[in-house]
């Protein structure tokens, strides 16, 4: 049982790293391409006006990353990010199962419920 | 990039990215605060993932406690980026700079364990939380207490997270030291672990509605990850009394610079 446990923090950790390697690779990768492509930085911050909505939903920014566009790159590795602890969220729900755990189950199903609904919700 | 400093000092001091990147944006790269915002949740869940990678791993993190208030958390997270639409930009300023003067207050305090760890409390003991902790002289056992207390502190750190974009480390291990009684090493890798997921609650609904911007994002990610790991490998030689006094009054004179912005 102890050593289950062990073995479950074990892969746990492998995949927060592996999520944010992935990640940064996407926004590294983009960030090449977006600076080769803008040489000037011309986006003005100071006003916001939020982003087109093909850099807002997933299927738009898997759409602008396949296109091979730099912010649609960078996008998809900020996505793979939050998806980093959400991935989490839901191994510990097997994990949970697998030890029998059902009040655990119920409550990291209840967090990766609303996880998944801030990021496709209304 | 400044965001390279951020997430050095971040990481050399505990206190997460989020809180120097937000009033660096907005203070000195003029950056509208909504973006500033988005650009650090992003850049919380990168440390807190990387970071959580290897405290997990050494036994420290309770993650049935983390789990049950991640709920809390993530409601939280949710309200707060709910709430962001409605409040004014200088309301948003006004509080960011408060949490920061907490923040700075609470690190330069540091922490006094508190020890006397009383006996089992029904409501943890029902959620078997109690669990044990690694120890100069092995496994240490320790009780779990005040699970609701606890439950609402951390409503207001995901409250706090999603409005702000900030990790809300500060409130998150007030919640477990002071109000559950956990030894203080299982509440820091236990509130880190736990930064993560409630950064990726706030971070999902402001991708949604075109809040973090790929452009301004990226060095700032890219920054802090670079420079977390260059102040974890540091830490160790480090001298963090001196270090922490410092970064504890650069975040006072933000935190003033931030109110007084907000109050123009």
């Amino acid at each position: 049982m102890e050593s289950a446990e062990r073995r479950m923090d074990e892969i746990m950790g492998r995949l927060l790293r592996a999520g944010v390697i992935l990640s940064a690779v996407f926004v590294l990768a983009g960030g090449g391409v977006y600076l080769a492509r803008h040489a000037e930085p011309v986006t003005d911050y100071r006003v916001f006006q939020g982003e087109p909505e093909e850099l807002r939903t997933i299927s738009g920014i898997f759409h602008e990353a396949l296109a091979f566009r730099g912010r649609g790159l960078i996008q998809l590795g900020l996505l793979i990010l939050i998806a980093t602890p959400i991935a989490r969220v839901a191994f510990s729900v097997v994990a949970f199962l697998y030890q029998r755990d059902w009040t655990y189950v119920v409550v990291t199903l209840i967090v990766l419920g609303l996880l998944v609904y801030s990021l496709s919700g209304a | 990039m400044g965001a390279l400093l951020a997430g050095f000092l971040g990481a050399l001091t505990g206190l997460g990215g989020g809180v120097i990147i937000v009033p660096l944006l907005t203070l000195v790269f003029h950056v509208d605060i909504h973006y500033a915002i988005g650009a650090a949740l992003v850049s919380v869940i990168a440390t807190s993932s990387g970071a959580a990678a290897a405290y997990v791993r050494e036994g420290y993190s309770n993650v049935r406690v983390g789990m049950f208030l991640e709920i809390a958390t993530t409601i939280g997270a949710l309200v707060g980026a709910a709430l962001v639409i409605h409040l004014h930009v200088s309301v948003i300023s006004i509080i960011f700079g408060v949490v920061l003067l907490y923040s700075a207050y609470a690190s330069m305090t540091g922490h006094t364990d508190s020890g006397g760890n009383a006996g089992p409390d029904r409501i943890a003991t029902r959620l078997r939380m109690d669990s044990t902790y690694p120890t100069a002289s092995g496994l240490q056992n320790y009780h779990v207490r005040g699970v609701p207390q606890g439950f609402g502190l951390m409503f207001v750190a995901g409250v706090l997270s999603g409005l702000l974009g900030i990790g809300s480390g500060a409130v998150k291990v007030l919640a477990m030291d002071k109000a559950m009684k956990l030894p203080f090493k299982v509440s820091t890798t236990t509130s880190n672990f736990m930064i993560g997921v409630t950064a990726a609650a706030g971070a999902g609904v402001y991708l949604r509605r075109g809040y973090i911007d790929p452009g301004l994002a990226m060095p700032v990610m890219l920054g802090v990850l670079a420079g977390s790991l260059l102040g974890a490998r540091l830490l160790a030689a480090a001298r963090v009394k001196v270090l922490r006094l410092v970064f504890s009054g650069v975040i006072a004179v933000l935190a003033v610079e931030m109110i007084y912005n907000g109050l123009k």
